[in-house]
């Protein structure tokens, strides 16, 4: 297969922002591309709504540049630029019917009458609220709201449609059905898509590319995958699904080898091409292994790499999986270790003595 | 960014504010001056001096005005917001369907006009007025009473049929702001429903009351058309007097330092009354 | 909420609603009465029915001026009052700016002066300015009263206003005044409307402030209070107060059916202490 190469559509370079004494955002580098899924992931007071309104024209930054469709946009105020807003509280203009909300813009635009019912029929279409043009804003459920909010963005054409955590004020069952609508209307649409979340989940299943964010820094930008698998330090590793961190110590380098002492499972020596570049060996205290990496080994199963031993002090079970907890020898915190139930498998009981599996590709380093 | 958001909230807020200035704040300074000048009928002396304020605290007539007003208004307040304390409460607690209805209710007598409801009174009140009317046709009494009007009594009464909304309002909120579990958990808690009202609900109340008696309290020792029309001579109270020296005497520098002599001692027990209310209603707000 | 919530009998303290609802009444009760009382005399017992009282009314030259000054007075200060009410309280709602507290309770100070204050201080100041008395001064006064009126009034208005709503529109490339125009004025019109309704009836009714600093020309409560003296002109101004209060009772209605509107139109449910609470 092969992919054409990414044109950027936004530039955001050397990006700070403060608030009096509080610095918000302290330098932020990407770009977007042009037709991307584009995440900005973080905790709360992260400065990731901050950044993505400074990309709507509501903020502006301290200092640095937005660069939107090869245009810099200081001084662009928000009712000229080429993106358009999915709000948080989708913001439906109350006094206005559904059909005189998405046209909203359109109006603004001047465009002729007949031609704003026409794009506003289409647009409702798309986000499947076809003939609900004339209900009231008021007589809408929270996910006809946001689908209002998003056919208001949409029908103006956008080159960059922002979502500020569209789907936080929806129940699970419909943000899960939303997450893959959005998806699907965004790769059919091929337009480029900003989502700010909180959420791990949300931002791993739909996203191309996510940047997560600490502390008004982008501390990785990277695909959800690489994301998960290589997280680039502890607190990204942590924010992003569940890691078991363990002590280690680097014994040296030999024939491309990484030798690692891990006193709670063994020694063993990694790959180099599983070493990120840079990595400063006298720095290595501690590594990863994701729970899923680990597995109790039962009678017939599978052989690992290597096997160490445990005793499981506490289960939680999730139905598809168990979680165990496992307390490995010279470890002072227990490990997790998720297990897929499959057929006769029974449930360990707790203070049982179980054979623990590992391997080279279970552990993760950090820079 | 927020440099820009106080420019525009001051810039939005100055006409009203410059109004209030203009208004509000430069006339009290001018009264305040006009306190420590004096005035011979027409000639007015501007040098400073404390003659006014003098002759305001020391002659017994003005003590006296200033004293009776104090007094009244207290009757008046504790007479309107015990009479009101009820009210609200049936309407917080007890109204379900038609709250809306009962406010509404309670406020219509008050856009009546004013000068009206108070001469009515003097009707209800009166020699030949409903009141004794009334009685006399059921045989309860046979000569006309007297000491109904024309006295603090009437003063009294009339004042708190006039401020009864504003009374009940901030009261009936601070109930309404009650969360109802409170009172579920005190009585689960082994409260019975008196114990309950006293350690729950009054406290928590406290604000609303509070805010009812200095609502109550700071208008009436301004008032001068209900002493003047129901109050008679033993009625009269301070801002009678007030209004006399703008008009008749013409002695403003008097009236200016009456007026301020009395919205001093009126603000001084609302800071009583106010921290008394705090410590009562606890931490609440 | 059961009836266990409830510290005292229900039948007492409803027994005891109505007995001083008739205490709010008594007064206002009487005013139809006696203005269809064929009596000249203001007492009892009632003579017979008559609607001569507002007969008369019709030919009180001095009355028809007074009414033409109260409007006057009332419009002017309906309008300029919610306009000041309005900047308050939109700046109030959606800004942060400094000494805010403080400038508001200085705004809304008169709500808790003696009107006599109010009317001394701005008597006093015109006199230093030498500016004469007139229909002009008592609106001055009556502004500076209704404004907190009007802004506890349009508070709600505007707090209900998701600040959102501005920027969405501006998102979808709407100008600052576009956005007023389209998103924020209808959305606080019925509050505006209301607020003119509610100052209006007050300033209708003012008689302290219009009382010292009105000129030649006199208001409608000012008018009554002269008229209060003669005995014989007492049964025409009952005439009068009728009117009046269905006038004011008409207008109340309207200015809550207003206030209720807007409420419902942003989705919020209208309390039922409105601007007071």
């Amino acid at each position: 297969m092969t992919t054409p190469l990414p044109k950027p559509i936004i530039d955001l370079t050397g990006i700070t922002k403060s608030f009096g004494t509080f610095q918000a955002l302290k330098g932020i580098n990407a770009t977007i591309n042009e037709g991307e899924f584009f995440s900005l992931l973080g905790p709360s007071g992260c400065g990731k709504t901050t950044l993505l309104r400074m990309i709507a024209g509501f903020e502006s930054p301290t200092d640095g540049t937005i660069v939107i469709a090869g245009q810099d946009m200081a001084g662009v105020p928000a009712n000229r630029r080429p993106t358009n807003m999915v709000f948080q509280s989708y913001a439906i203009f109350p006094h206005l019917s559904v059909a005189d909300n998405v046209g909203y813009g359109l109006k603004t635009r001047k465009l002729p009458k007949a031609e704003i019912a026409r794009e506003v029929d289409q647009a409702l279409q798309m986000v499947d609220l076809g003939g609900l043009g004339s209900r009231a804003a008021h007589e809408l459920s929270g996910g006809q709201r946001q689908r209002v909010a998003l056919a208001r963005a949409l029908v103006m054409k956008p080159k960059v449609v922002l979502l500020d955590e569209p789907l936080s004020a929806l129940d699970k069952k419909l943000r899960d059905q939303m997450q893959v609508e959005l998806r699907q209307l965004q790769q059919r649409l091929g337009i480029t898509f900003i989502l700010v979340t909180h959420d791990q989940e949300e931002a791993l299943t739909m996203s191309d590319r996510i940047a997560v964010m600490f502390d008004g820094r982008i501390a990785q930008l990277a695909t959800p995958e690489e994301l998960y698998r290589r997280p680039v330090d502890r607190r990204v590793a942590s924010f992003i699904g569940v890691m078991n961190f363990l002590d280690a110590r680097a014994t040296g380098r030999m024939n491309g080898h990484l030798a690692l002492d891990i006193p709670a499972l063994g020694s063993i020596e990694l790959p180099s091409a599983q070493v990120p570049e840079g990595l400063e060996l006298r720095n290595l205290e501690t590594i990863g292994i994701r729970p899923e990496m680990l597995t109790i080994l039962f009678e017939g199963s599978e052989q690992t790499e290597h096997v160490a031993r445990g005793e499981v002090t506490g289960t939680a079970y999730y139905g598809d999986m168990t979680y165990y907890s496992v307390r490995l020898p010279g470890h002072s915190e227990d490990v997790t270790i998720s297990m897929r139930n499959t057929a006769g498998r029974s449930i360990v009981p707790p203070g049982s003595e179980v054979p623990v599996g590992w391997g080279a590709d279970s552990i993760v380093l950090f820079q | 960014m927020l440099t820009g958001e106080r420019r525009q909230g001051l810039a939005l807020i100055s006409p009203t504010l410059l109004y209030s200035l203009l208004m509000l704040a430069a006339p009290l300074i001018m009264v305040l001056t006009f306190s420590f000048w004096t005035q011979n009928y027409l000639e007015l002396d501007t040098t400073l001096t404390l003659d006014n304020y003098r002759e305001a605290w020391s002659k017994p007539i003005y003590s006296t005005l200033i004293f009776r007003s104090l007094k009244i208004s207290l009757i008046v307040t504790l007479v309107t917001v015990v009479l009101a304390f009820p009210i609200a409460y049936y309407l917080s607690f007890h109204v379900k369907q038609r709250k809306a209805l009962w406010l509404f209710l309670i406020t219509v007598p008050f856009w009546t006009s004013y000068l009206l409801r108070v001469f009515l009174w003097k009707v209800i009140l009166g020699y030949n007025g409903v009141l004794n009317t009334a009685l006399k046709g059921l045989g309860i009494i046979e000569e006309p009473l007297t000491f109904l009007l024309y006295n603090a009594n009437a003063v009294v009464l009339t004042l708190a049929h006039a401020w009864a909304p504003f009374a009940i309002l901030p009261i009936f909120v601070a109930l309404e702001k009650i969360d109802r579990s409170l009172l579920e958990a005190a009585e689960d808690l082994g409260d019975g429903p008196v114990r309950r009202f006293f350690r729950i609900t009054l406290p928590l109340a406290m604000p609303g009351v509070v805010a009812s008696t200095l609502i109550v309290l700071i208008p009436t020792v301004g008032d001068f058309i209900t002493p003047k029309l129901v109050g008679g001579t033993d009625g009269l109270m301070i801002a009678n007097m007030i209004q006399i020296q703008f008009g008749k005497a013409n002695n403003a520098p008097l009236g200016a330092a009456l007026a301020l002599s009395s919205m001093l001692i009126v603000a001084s027990i609302s800071a009583v009354i106010f921290l008394l209310g705090k410590r009562f209603g606890g931490k609440v707000q | 909420m059961k009836s266990a919530l409830k510290a005292f009998p229900s039948k007492w303290l409803a027994v005891y609603a109505v007995a001083y609802m008739v205490f709010l009444y008594a007064p206002v009760i009487l005013l139809p009465m006696f203005a269809f009382n064929d009596a000249t005399v203001i007492s009892f017992p009632l003579t017979g029915f008559t609607a001569k009282w507002f007969g008369v009314l019709w030919q009180t030259e001095a009355l028809h001026g007074a009414v033409r000054n109260s409007l006057v007075v009332g419009l002017s200060s309906a309008v300029l009052s919610t306009v000041l009410g309005a900047c308050a309280a939109r700046a109030a709602a959606r800004y942060r700016f400094p000494l805010k507290r403080g400038i508001m309770s200085f705004i809304l100070l008169p709500l808790v002066l003696p009107e006599i204050i109010v009317a001394v201080a701005l008597l006093v100041l015109l006199m230093q300015l030498g500016m004469p008395l007139s229909l002009v001064t008592v609106v001055l006064g009556h502004v500076l009263i209704c404004t907190p009126f009007a802004i506890a009034i349009l508070s709600s208005a505007f707090q209900g206003l998701d600040q959102s709503l501005e920027e969405a529109s501006f998102d979808l490339g709407e100008t600052r005044w576009g956005t007023f125009r389209r998103v924020i004025l209808p959305l606080v019109m019925p509050g505006v409307v209301s607020s003119l309704l509610i100052t209006f009836t007050i300033s209708l009714d003012e008689f302290i402030i219009a009382f010292f600093l009105t000129g030649t020309e006199v208001t409608l409560p000012v008018y009554i209070w002269s008229q209060l003296r003669f005995p014989g002109k007492l049964p025409s101004v009952m005439a009068l107060g009728t009117i009046l209060l269905v006038l004011s009772v008409l207008l109340l209605i309207l200015a809550e059916w207003f206030r209720r509107r807007s409420a419902r139109k942003q989705g919020i449910e209208a309390s039922a202490t409105g601007g007071f609470a």
